[in-house]
């Protein structure tokens, strides 16, 4: 007597549960666009590594007919497997089953898996494509939410989280996604809002349709809830392995190292910026000529476009990049900006990722709905992300840095480990035309042209101060530099600074302005 | 993101204006306006329940002026200053969006 029989009722009952809602709904899912989930499972992992994880896990719920309802894995596929060889604990929730709607068990299935990835330091990787919570679970489905969130938070800076929304993700499923490190969209297919249209609409008259409300391209550039935007889900599958591939497994390790490369920008560095502190550039020329083969991932490419932010290579090893972006708002620092910058920030100080700054900002932004959406605590959140910080931190000056930006573009009193400055630079308390009025108010008001006498007191201003040469010889810059030899310099500070040990006095947790 | 280099505009930052492009973001930011308190403007969307006065009355502080209903919360807007109610904008029943002008007031000139 074999174990053959038992292995074909195996082999039947994991097709049958497999199969998620059925050929019909597959269909459905199908002619939305959209791949299914065990598809998409299968397209992120390396091929034959996916193990599910509860496969044959049943609701509970025995009110409004729901004993007699069968719903295959509860709607939500679990497992492990590895992407480029990186172990990985990964979700999807399946919107063949019952719209993916979330249960006790369906929520039970993600905490398990939330709670094995954080035992074992990988990154975990949920899948959103679900119309909400169970309704007629009732509360078990709020509480499976929270158990959720509770978990996100737990695991939040231990061990990486990705959210990838592949449908509708609206109402307290949101939650999950923005406490996660990562959130991924995809136009015409990714849907986030706390209340849908139909609500607002009955409630405030406003009309809007779901993708003008919370759409993929909304998230990306509008919101910012959403750190990539892609076109279709093949693309989104790529940026989250590129991602996965730049970033550690837990806060216990380092990125994986790769082979160093050159860059291969062509572009000479030098003739990127233009002299005229006016004119504007694009940084990302600048950062594609430092890094490893010229590659840069960028995180929130659309949202807030005045500071660009990501992931690149230097010698092989993994380095965040924060750079003002002169060619949107002239690179000013503003609310979305700081919020952008700060989080990131923190990001790579949690994983263990040096960074490095590129400063070339005018200040902030004017205007009364920046002071009143409250600047002032955003902008604090990025005094407090760099002075917190305590892996390398470099910071080099390529034009200008005037006033409080100057402070908090990581400069040397928030703790810079290196501060390097372009003959180019800047640095001053503002610029020059704005110092020029305040300090010869009365020769320019007193003059017979006073047009004539502003021109030549800006003119003096910029020469004396206009430069790096102020801060160099109080040494609050360590080094001015050639840009062609930035790269050579970000290299050997990151050696150096290979085994930095800094400590902050210990505490439960700092109140950084949220 | 893509970039169409012509189109940089002037941008004033303090003393300086500096050669850049605009944000859809900041494009769409709404202007300020310096709110007149003569002007009684809804603070949440809703729906007008009941209103109290009618134009041309003379409306103590603190009366009541009308009920708009949003999240299911009956708000009393009352008269911040005693005027005359110059005009009405809304009716009983009708949905307003957030600050939409509602009842505008005028000084009591014979006090």
């Amino acid at each position: 007597m074999t174990l053959k029989k038992n292995i074909l009722a195996l082999r039947q009952k994991k097709a049958i549960v497999e199969k998620g809602g059925g050929d019909k709904a597959i269909e459905k899912q199908v002619a939305m666009g959209k791949m299914t989930a065990r598809d998409r499972i299968l397209a992120l992992l390396d091929a034959g590594s996916f193990h599910e994880y509860d496969l044959f896990v049943e609701h509970e719920e025995r009110n409004f007919g729901m004993d007699r309802k069968e719903l295959p894995g509860d709607g939500v596929i679990t497992g492990t497997g590895t992407m480029n060889g990186t172990p990985i604990c990964i979700y999807a929730q399946d919107f063949t089953v019952m719209g993916g709607s979330l249960g006790l068990k369906h929520a039970r299935k993600i905490t398990k898996i939330m709670d094995h990835a954080l035992k074992m330091k990988v990154p975990c990787i949920g899948i959103n494509d679900s119309g909400g919570a169970r309704i007629q679970e009732g509360i078990g489905a709020l509480a499976g939410y929270g158990e959720i969130f509770y978990r996100n938070t737990m695991a939040s800076g231990v061990i990486p989280q990705i959210s990838v929304i592949l449908g509708p993700c609206a109402g307290g499923a949101v939650y999950s996604p923005a406490l996660t490190d990562f959130v991924f969209v995809v136009e015409n297919i990714s849907k986030m809002f706390i209340t849908g249209p139909n609500v607002i609409e009955t409630v405030l008259g406003e009309k809007i349709s779901q993708e003008d409300l919370g759409g993929a391209r909304v998230h990306a550039e509008i919101t910012g809830n959403a750190h990539f935007y892609a076109l279709s889900e093949m693309e989104c599958i790529e940026q989250i392995k590129e991602l996965v591939s730049l970033i550690p497994h837990s806060n216990q390790q380092k990125a994986t190292s790769v082979e160093p490369k050159e860059p291969a920008s062509k572009k000479n560095i030098e003739n990127i910026i233009p002299a005229d502190p006016k004119q504007p550039y694009d940084v990302r020329e600048v950062i594609y000529a430092l890094t490893d083969d010229s590659k840069f991932l960028e995180v929130h490419e659309l949202w807030a476009a005045n500071i660009v932010i990501g992931f690149g290579r230097l010698n092989g090893e993994t380095i965040g990049f924060v750079a003002n972006q002169p060619m949107y708002l002239a690179g000013v620092l503003d609310c979305d900006a700081s919020d952008k910058a700060a989080r990131f920030i923190r990001y790579c100080d949690a994983f263990n990722i040096p960074i490095v700054t590129l400063e070339d900002m005018p200040g902030y932004l004017p205007g009364v709905d920046q002071e009143h959406a409250g600047v002032i605590r955003h902008g604090a959140k990025m005094l407090y992300a760099y002075s917190e910080a305590t892996v390398p931190k470099i910071t080099v000056i390529l034009r200008k840095a005037y006033g409080g930006g100057y402070i908090a573009m990581n400069s040397r009193h928030l703790g810079a480990d290196f501060m390097l400055a372009w003959p180019s630079a800047e640095i001053a308390v503002m610029g020059p035309e704005g110092a020029a009025n305040i300090i010869f108010r009365k020769e320019i008001m007193e003059a017979e042209d006073e047009d004539a006498m502003r021109q030549q007191k800006v003119q003096e201003y910029i020469e004396k101060f206009a430069n790096p040469y102020v801060a160099a010889s109080k040494g609050y810059i360590d080094a001015v530099i050639e840009p062609l030899e930035t790269r050579d310099m970000l290299l050997h500070a990151l050696e150096v600074s290979k085994n930095k040990d800094d400590h902050r006095p210990a505490k439960k947790h700092g109140i950084p302005p949220f | 993101m893509e970039t169409e280099k012509t189109e940089y505009v002037d941008f004033a930052v303090t003393a300086r204006k500096y050669k850049t492009l605009l944000t859809k973001k900041y494009q769409n930011r709404k202007a300020w306006v310096n709110p007149s308190p003569y002007e009684i403007q809804s603070i949440i969307p809703g729906t007008i329940l009941d209103i109290f006065v009618k134009e041309g009355d003379v409306v103590k502080e603190g009366e009541p002026l009308l009920i708009l209903e949003a999240m299911k919360m009956q708000n009393r807007i009352e008269m911040p200053f005693t005027a005359r109610i110059k005009k009405i904008n809304v009716e009983v029943g009708v949905k307003i969006p957030k600050d939409s002008l509602m009842i505008e007031l005028e000084a009591v000139d014979n006090e």
